[in-house]
């Protein structure tokens, strides 16, 4: 087999496996009152580090470029209670912008 | 910023109708990436249809353009996709239904789709992320046989400031959902893992590693 179609067979493999895991083996039963402490912060640190890598992530290395004026004019709208939907066509303007001068 | 809206599919559809564009522009990127890489025409649409995860497939078409092992491929891609292991197991209780169903259901988490269902404390609507899974993924795998066959007519999403909107879109929704003080620290814990690690760790392992502060919220018995 190929290396393209054992890569391709391989990682969808895992993928599908990690995002049916939960849903498919442990739907249905309540979560330890433990853990339920630890799945309310999930989200703030795995967004936080998401908003981290997209914005300055590179190949292995931080990269400041137009993103962050991007990021930076999302700030501003939402700090002025634009919809979702104007933040982000705001950073995507702002960016292209930067890019375009 | 969001207006209290109850919560439907429809609903995660329209939060995620922003990243339209950037997500089928990406889909196109990638297309044209892995038919670059030498990887062929289906192989790559298939990759979208059952990976469904941008970065992990952008990873895996450079290391064989690169002419790297399939261990390589498949290493990067894992680690960048590891993230979902620990949204799946958190966010299972809210599936119901056949085994069937949730399995088909669950390939719809995607970051965006899972980022725009949040409710609150940790708690997503499924039918939210179901409505943004669903709006995402013809856009992801189409924009993949567009860039496939149809070439690089688009250019780079880049030069519309496309790259922009997934953090963008990130940001919002942490401002908006992080309301205690827990999570103020947590989100701030996490983004300094992520940009401590991010220029020596390989790709994937400082989302891991950021989403590993959660652990700190464990209750004692």
């Amino acid at each position: 087999m190929s290396t393209t179609w054992l890569v391709v067979l391989l990682v969808g493999a895992f993928t599908v496996a990690f995002k049916a895991a939960g849903p498919v083996l442990l739907s249905g039963r309540e979560l330890p009152l433990r853990a339920t402490g630890a799945f309310e912060l999930l989200a703030p640190s795995l967004l936080a580090a998401l908003v981290v890598t997209q914005a300055v992530g590179g190949k292995e290395a931080i990269v400041l470029d137009g993103r962050l004026v991007g990021v930076g004019t999302a700030i501003v709208a939402i700090r002025l209670r634009a919809p979702l939907i104007m933040a982000i066509v705001a950073a995507a303007l702002a960016t292209a912008l930067v890019r375009a001068l | 910023m969001q207006k209290p809206a109850p919560p439907s599919s429809r609903e995660g559809a329209k939060r995620v109708a922003s990243l339209v564009p950037a997500s089928a522009s990406f889909g196109v990127a990638y297309g044209v990436l892995a038919v670059t890489a030498g990887m062929g025409v289906l192989a790559p649409i298939l990759m979208s249809a059952t990976t469904f995860a941008g970065s992990a497939q952008f990873a895996a078409a450079s290391v064989i353009r690169d002419g790297g092992s399939v261990l390589a491929a498949v290493g990067a891609a894992v680690l960048l996709n590891g993230r979902y292991l620990a949204i799946s197991v958190a966010i299972a209780p809210h599936f119901e239904g056949s085994r069937l169903r949730r399995f088909f259901e669950s390939q719809l988490i995607v970051d965006e789709s899972w980022a725009v269902s949040q409710v609150g404390g940790g708690r997503i609507d499924r039918r939210m992320l179901i409505g943004a899974g669903l709006l995402l993924f013809p856009c992801w795998v189409g924009g993949t046989a567009l860039g496939v066959f149809g070439g690089d007519a688009l250019g780079d999403p880049k030069r519309f400031g496309l790259d922009a909107a997934f953090p963008a879109l990130f940001l919002a929704l942490l401002i908006t959902l992080t309301v205690s003080r827990r999570g103020v620290l947590a989100a701030v814990a996490g983004g300094l893992i992520a940009l401590v690690l991010l220029p020596i760790a390989p790709a994937g392992l400082p989302v891991i590693a950021a989403s590993t502060v959660c652990l700190a919220g464990l209750r004692r018995r």
